[in-house]
């Protein structure tokens, strides 16, 4: 383990390295920011061919037992025992106030068995919040020790199916345990369609290796990374979504079954159901500025007077798009007026944009 | 004769008279990544040591760039508005940021040469 304060570093690290990955710090861990390409030729080959992202940061877990299923539905607000085998679903860790503690997929690998895929930074108080509830119930959780990759882009699905890949059946949002306890499930975090990949280390590094040596695919950093998911309109959580935010405000009730948002089993659910009653106080925004400099996360937003109604959730240059892009946070009273973004002591104007800002291109299942 | 100097925080200042140019170096491109966004000081602007004079931004961040020298903005290099990728391309020859009149040239004495800076990211 490392240090307090110390990068880990990724199981693949030296492949990366070898590869030309200029490195730097993301949730603790030491990560491929960019490759030689650049953010921008990596951004655009992902949309126009495949790209190989190593997301070993972030964490699965498996839940399994009797209860597994009672366990979930009580942690996230999902009817668990409602997933057929096989699927996927876009859910959250709620706290007592129906703040968004972290986002994950949850998938069911079987009648009794869950895989959770949770994010980098919020690991360890995710894998805490995880056991504290399943200890409650008849079942287990696992945190398992998994390379993780993720393969985006039109040509992934060919460039999976020619590496020997096990995705019969995989729809977008569906999910699997592959012999030798890996697990593959048809998701990502770029609006294009794709696989997400776990293995153990030693079949990871030589998947890998053979996946990035498809003339198809290309390494992507994990800035290319941000640009993608930014223009696919997908929150980050610690950004746009954050443990004061709700999935009302946030604009994810989409995400929560109609039977569970007037109340149930899972935490948070009583303030969850108040607040669907209480409607919105903000909503979260694609904004574009007009120009080309781009507003980044953290910039306040104001309107016409000069008075404060919201902020820059997440902010940059979308390539795809051919400009800057941005998530934000209005005030829903707000929506209806002129938006600028105070930058450097100037107030840059802003227009609210449909999210996505790049058409998805999943493929339904 | 032009004589080229170099700055700690990894600006270029080439000398031509009293007048200077100022970019950033090949080697702060390549950190920086590809730039989508220059943003360029007023002309006739005065300007201290250590003010930032423009501002870089990249896909993923904005990173300031400091007046290596006291003086005036006399002239600002237009075609990165539509083009800041040459900042990337060409960034100690076409890619340079403003020009500025020296307030002293004396001042250049305590900038490094090519060898010296070279060293500093060796």
């Amino acid at each position: 383990m490392a240090e307090p304060g110390e990068l880990k570093r990724l199981p693949l690290h030296d492949l990366h390295a070898a590869a030309g990955a200029k490195f730097g710090g993301f949730a603790g861990w030491s990560m491929p920011l960019t490759y030689p390409a650049g953010v921008m030729k990596e951004h655009l080959h992902c949309r126009e061919a495949a790209g190989l992202f190593d997301i070993s940061h972030m964490k699965l877990f498996v839940v399994s037992g009797r209860e597994a299923a009672e366990a979930l539905s009580r942690a996230c607000p999902i009817a668990a025992d409602g997933l057929a085998t096989g699927q996927s679903k876009y859910t959250f860790f709620l706290n007592d106030e129906a703040g968004i503690l972290d986002d994950l997929i949850v998938t069911r690998v079987g009648g009794e068995r869950f895989v959770v895929v949770a994010n980098a930074g919020n690991a360890a108080t995710d894998e805490a919040h995880l056991r504290k509830i399943a200890s409650g119930f008849d079942c287990t959780v696992e945190a398992l020790d998994r390379v993780f990759l993720a393969l985006q882009g039109p040509q992934a699905e060919a460039v999976a199916r020619d590496a020997g890949l096990d995705i019969a059946g995989l729809g977008f949002m569906n999910g699997k345990e592959t012999v030798g306890g890996g697990f593959i499930a048809r998701s990502g975090y770029t609006g294009e369609d794709g696989f997400e990949i776990a293995a153990p280390l030693d079949a990871a590094q030589a998947l890998a290796e053979k996946l990035a040596a498809d003339p198809r695919v290309e390494w992507i950093g994990l800035a290319a990374r941000d640009s993608l998911r930014l223009e696919a309109g997908l929150c980050l959580h610690g950004r746009d979504i954050t443990p004061d935010t709700n999935p009302v405000d946030a604009g994810l009730i989409w995400a929560i079954p109609k039977t569970l948002r007037s109340g149930g089993a899972y935490v948070g659910a009583d303030a969850l159901a108040a607040a669907i009653a209480a409607g919105p106080r903000r909503k979260r925004v694609g904004l574009t500025p007009e120009g080309r400099q781009p507003v980044r996360a953290g910039a306040a937003l104001v309107d016409g007077d000069g008075v404060a109604v919201g902020t820059v959730t997440s902010g940059g240059f979308g390539p795809s798009f051919g400009g800057p892009v941005a998530m934000g946070s209005v005030d829903v009273d707000a929506l209806d007026k002129p938006i600028f973004a105070e930058v450097r002591g100037n107030r840059l104007p802003l227009a609210l944009h449909p999210l996505p800002f790049q058409p998805h291109r999943m493929r339904k299942g | 004769m032009a004589q080229t100097f170099f700055t700690e925080d990894h600006e270029w200042v080439r000398v031509e008279g009293d007048i200077a140019t100022v970019g950033i170096t090949n080697y702060a491109q390549e950190q920086l990544g590809d730039l989508v966004f220059v943003e360029l000081p007023e002309k006739g602007r005065t300007i201290d040591k250590g003010d930032t004079v423009v501002v870089v931004e990249s896909v993923k961040a904005a990173s300031d760039v400091y007046a290596p020298l006291a003086g005036e903005v006399t002239e600002v290099n237009d075609g990165l508005s539509d083009n800041p990728g040459l900042v990337n391309s060409a960034a100690e020859k076409d890619g340079w940021l403003w020009k500025m009149k020296l307030a002293d040239k004396a001042a250049l004495d305590g900038l490094m040469d090519r060898a010296a800076y070279d060293a500093t990211t060796a």
